[in-house]
Formats: structure tokens, C-alpha cells, sequence
């Protein structure tokens, strides 16, 4: 155990700093996604509500790793071969950071959705009735509520976005998991090396736990 | 649109439907400058959602609705400029839950830009005294008991110096010890001349306060007056029977 991580435990930081940025990635443009499908999905407009119901659906019903190989081998296929207009070509970051997006999004977008289906439709009224236009209200009034009860779901979803990048190894991008494989192989030390890779990932999400909990604690209104 | 008198309020021949259900049925409303309309009508009449087209809160599905000139129900006229005009008190209160009193106050003035914050905030801070809660401005909905936040919210609807005021069962959320203090608010804004449209079941109120009182049942208008005649020799045997259960 202890020569694993004397010997691999940089290689292993190294990656789980990978896993950690493809996260972030990951987990930054599936917030942008969330927000504007969400935002679709509560629209008056048939057309955007549809767009949004398609596109979570579509996300849902495909499992993440079919999504990475058609992401990362599928499209530049059709870019370059069949349409023939040839020069795609996607990192194993890049088509990863894509396909959780993608993934991550269509949660995300379900979870504001029903964040903002949460709050009183009184609220819109009120202020509405006030003169504030549809978008100022639900800036200013809707969203900070929806927000605030959305915490705890959203967080929950960034921890299985991080978990999920492990999946990611598949397309060979060097995160936590590829790079311990390639350990075991090296070593033969399978139950230390999987035992720490564990370690590692239950040690980031606790502190995630943690800090979610604290900016819950902030965002109290009388706080 | 002009009309002889000054009519804030100018509804001819509304008819909503929800879907299939036809909720009002041919209503037309005059309300002068100054006015108290009091509409009365058992539940599920359809007060509430006359109520709410005259803000376009409810499309109406036809017919005419005129707030101080603008002809609400054309698609093209700025709903959101008529409803600076048209202040609503809703059952339910409605206060922002994410903003302390002095912000639910301040927000449509200051984000419509009707006013600089400073201005807004003393504003606010002379209407809440207005209402009886000037030590409240830093409280939020929650810390506050049903009849203070339903002061808050006609602070709020004030301060945007409405033209007219709609009220929407505004005691029936609350406790019997407090409805006195928000009919109190009320009958002071009807003493200073504000022009009023309230949906209530109090006939203490619409009886002292109201200039007219309408009796609404099953989406139609089917009796109007003065309160005392409505009140003392009702004709519409609706309206009899009515009366009989709720005084
Ligand atoms: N959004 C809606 N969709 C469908 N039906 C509705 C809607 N709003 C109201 N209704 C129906 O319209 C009818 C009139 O409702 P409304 O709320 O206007 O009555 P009301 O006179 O205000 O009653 P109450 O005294 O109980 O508040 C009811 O039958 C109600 O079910
Ligand atoms: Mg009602």
C-alpha cells in the first residue's frame, strides 16, 4: 500500500486533478444547458417546452457511455467521412467535457425546472401585477427561490456528474480511473491501488458534501 | 377612447372560458375616479377571475376591458405600463419570501425605474408608516403574522402610485383578531379618495365603505346598487337567499 502511493500517489493526484477538470468542464457548460433548457421548459411557447422535453428525453434515454463513443467517434466520423467536410477532430476533454455536459445538463434541466415549478405561482403573480415584465420576474423574484430550494439536488447532481467521470475512461481521456488501471497493470496490485482510488474520490465528494452544506446555510433568508 | 365621465374602469360584454367552461358570462362594469365597487357572489362565481382580467392576469375571451384609456384586451398595447396603474392584493398575500419588507416595497419602483433608490426607500418607509409597520422594514414575510403581511402588501401595490386598486378577498386568509387591522388600512385608502374594486365576503365593510355593491353569481352580474338597497330589499331571489346565508 504504502508503495503504491509513495510510487504512483503523484501519477494518482495528477489524475484525479484531471478527473477534477473534466468536471469542471463538465459540470460549467451542463449548468449553462440546465439553465436555458429549464428556462425552455416553463416557457409559454409550445415550440421551446417541446425543444426542452426532446432534448432531456433524448439525454435520458441514452446511457453516458454511448453517448462518449458517439461523441467522440461518431461525429467526427459523419463531420469528416459521410458529410466529407473533413477536419474534426475531438480530444478525449473535449468530447468528455461534452458529453457530461450534455448528460449533467438534461438533469440539471429537470431539476430547475421542478425548482421553479416549486415556487407559488403567486409570487409571478405578484409581481406581474406590479408591471415587471415576465423575464424581471423571474430574475428577481422566481429564480432566488427556485434557486434556494434547488441546492440540495444540484449538488447531489455535480457529485454523480463526478462520479460519471470515470465513465469517461472509456474514450481514454487520462482520469482517475484509466490511470489506475494502468497501475494495476504495472503492479498487480489491485486491491491497494482500487482501494485508494476509492479513498480519493469518497475524500472530494465528502468535502463537496460539506461545502454544500455550508452555502446552504448562507443562502437563509434572514441569514 | 373617451367617455363622458372619467372611467377608470370601462368592461363591456366579458366573457372568459377555461377551456369548455364558460366562468363569466356577458359582465360589463363601469368604475368612476374615486369609486368603491364591492362584488359579492358565492364561490366559484367568477369574482376572482373578473378580478383578474382587469390586469390580464386572465386573457379575456372576449368582449371589452378599458383600464384608464387602454384598451387591454388589444394584443398590442403594453400590458405592463396599464399594470404600473392597476395595484392587486391578492388571498393570499403574495409577498416576495426572498426579500426583506423594505425590498418587497422597493423592487417594482426601482427595477421599473419609476424612481432612484433613495427616493424608493423613503417611499417606502412613509408608506409602511401609512399601514402601521414602520418597524418591520427590516423583517422578512415569514417573521410576519397573515394580517401584517397583508399590510405590507397593499404598502407594496401603493408604492407605485396605482390609479386604481384591486383587492381580491384580501381577509379571508386571515385570522377573525386580525382582519380588522387590513379593513381598517382599506377604509382609510376609500376615505383619501382611492379608487377600489374588492372582491369580499365582509358585509360589515362593502356595507360602510362601498359606493356600489355587485352581487355575481354563476359569471353574471345580476344585481347592482347602493349597499343599502342591495342589502335592505334585494329583488334577485339569488341574491335573497344569498344574503340570508352570510348575514
Ligand atoms: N385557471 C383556471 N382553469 C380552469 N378553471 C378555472 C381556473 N380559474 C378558475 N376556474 C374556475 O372558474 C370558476 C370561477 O372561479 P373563481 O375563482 O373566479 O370564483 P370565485 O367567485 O372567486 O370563488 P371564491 O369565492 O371561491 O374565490 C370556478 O368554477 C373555477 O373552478
Ligand atoms: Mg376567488
Amino acid at each position: 500500500m504504502t508503495r503504491i502511493i509513495t510510487t504512483y500517489g503523484p501519477l494518482l493526484a495528477v489524475a484525479m486533478g484531471q478527473t477534477l477538470l473534466l468536471a469542471l468542464y463538465g459540470l460549467f457548460f451542463a449548468c449553462i444547458i440546465g439553465m436555458i433548457v429549464g428556462i425552455m421548459s416553463v416557457l409559454e411557447s409550445r415550440v421551446c417546452r417541446a425543444i426542452a422535453a426532446v432534448f432531456v428525453n433524448l439525454i435520458r434515454g441514452v446511457p453516458m457511455i454511448v453517448l462518449a463513443y458517439f461523441i467522440f467517434f461518431g461525429v467526427p466520423y459523419l463531420w469528416n467521412s459521410i458529410l466529407g467536410i473533413g477536419g474534426l477532430t475531438l480530444t478525449a476533454l473535449q468530447a468528455g467535457s461534452i458529453c457530461l455536459a450534455l448528460n449533467c445538463g438534461a438533469y440539471m434541466a429537470e431539476i430547475i425546472r421542478a425548482g421553479i415549478e416549486s415556487v407559488d405561482v403567486g409570487q409571478m403573480e405578484a409581481a406581474r401585477s406590479l408591471g415587471l415584465p415576465w423575464w424581471r420576474s423571474m430574475v428577481r423574484v422566481v429564480l432566488p427561490q427556485a434557486i434556494r430550494t434547488m441546492i440540495p439536488s444540484i449538488i447531489n447532481q455535480f457529485i454523480i456528474t463526478l462520479k460519471d467521470t470515470s465513465i469517461l475512461s472509456v474514450i481514454g481521456f487520462p482520469e482517475l480511473v484509466n490511470t489506475a488501471k494502468n497501475v494495476v497493470a504495472a503492479t498487480f496490485m489491485s486491491f491497494q491501488t482500487w482501494a485508494i482510488v476509492g479513498a480519493m474520490y469518497l475524500i472530494v465528494i465528502l468535502l463537496l458534501q460539506r461545502a454544500a452544506k455550508v452555502l446552504e446555510r448562507r443562502l437563509k433568508y434572514d441569514a | 377612447m373617451t367617455h363622458d365621465i372619467k372611467n377608470i374602469v370601462h368592461v363591456s360584454h366579458l366573457k372568459k372560458s377555461f377551456k369548455s367552461l364558460e366562468v363569466l358570462k356577458d359582465v360589463s362594469l363601469d368604475v368612476r375616479e374615486g369609486e368603491v365597487v364591492v362584488i359579492i357572489g358565492p364561490s366559484g362565481s367568477g369574482k376572482s377571475t373578473f378580478l383578474r382580467c382587469l390586469n390580464r392576469l386572465e386573457e379575456a375571451t372576449e368582449g371589452e376591458i378599458v383600464i384608464d384609456g387602454v384598451d387591454i384586451t388589444d394584443k398590442k398595447c403594453d400590458i405592463n405600463k396599464v399594470r404600473e396603474k392597476v395595484g392587486m392584493v391578492f388571498q393570499h398575500f403574495n409577498l416576495f419570501n426572498n426579500m426583506n419588507v423594505l425590498r418587497n416595497l422597493m423592487l417594482a419602483p426601482v427595477d421599473l425605474k419609476k424612481k432612484d433608490k433613495e427616493t424608493a426607500r423613503k417611499e417606502a418607509v412613509e408608506m409602511l408608516g401609512r399601514v402601521g409597520l414602520a418597524d418591520k422594514a427590516d423583517a422578512y414575510p415569514h417573521q410576519l403574522s397573515g394580517g401584517q403581511k397583508q399590510r405590507v402588501a397593499i404598502a407594496r401595490a401603493l408604492c407605485m402610485r396605482p390609479d386604481i386598486m384591486l383587492f381580491d378577498e384580501p381577509t379571508s386568509a386571515l385570522d377573525p383578531e386580525m382582519v380588522g387591522e387590513v379593513l381598517e388600512v382599506m377604509k382609510h385608502l376609500a376615505h383619501v379618495g382611492i379608487t377600489m374594486v374588492v372582491v369580499t365576503h365582509e358585509m360589515g365593510f362593502a356595507r360602510e365603505v362601498g359606493d356600489r355593491v355587485l352581487f355575481m353569481d354563476e359569471g353574471r352580474i345580476l344585481e347592482e346598487g347602493a349597499p343599502e338597497k342591495l342589502f335592505e330589499s334585494p329583488e334577485n331571489e339569488r341574491l335573497k337567499a344569498f344574503l340570508s346565508k352570510v348575514l
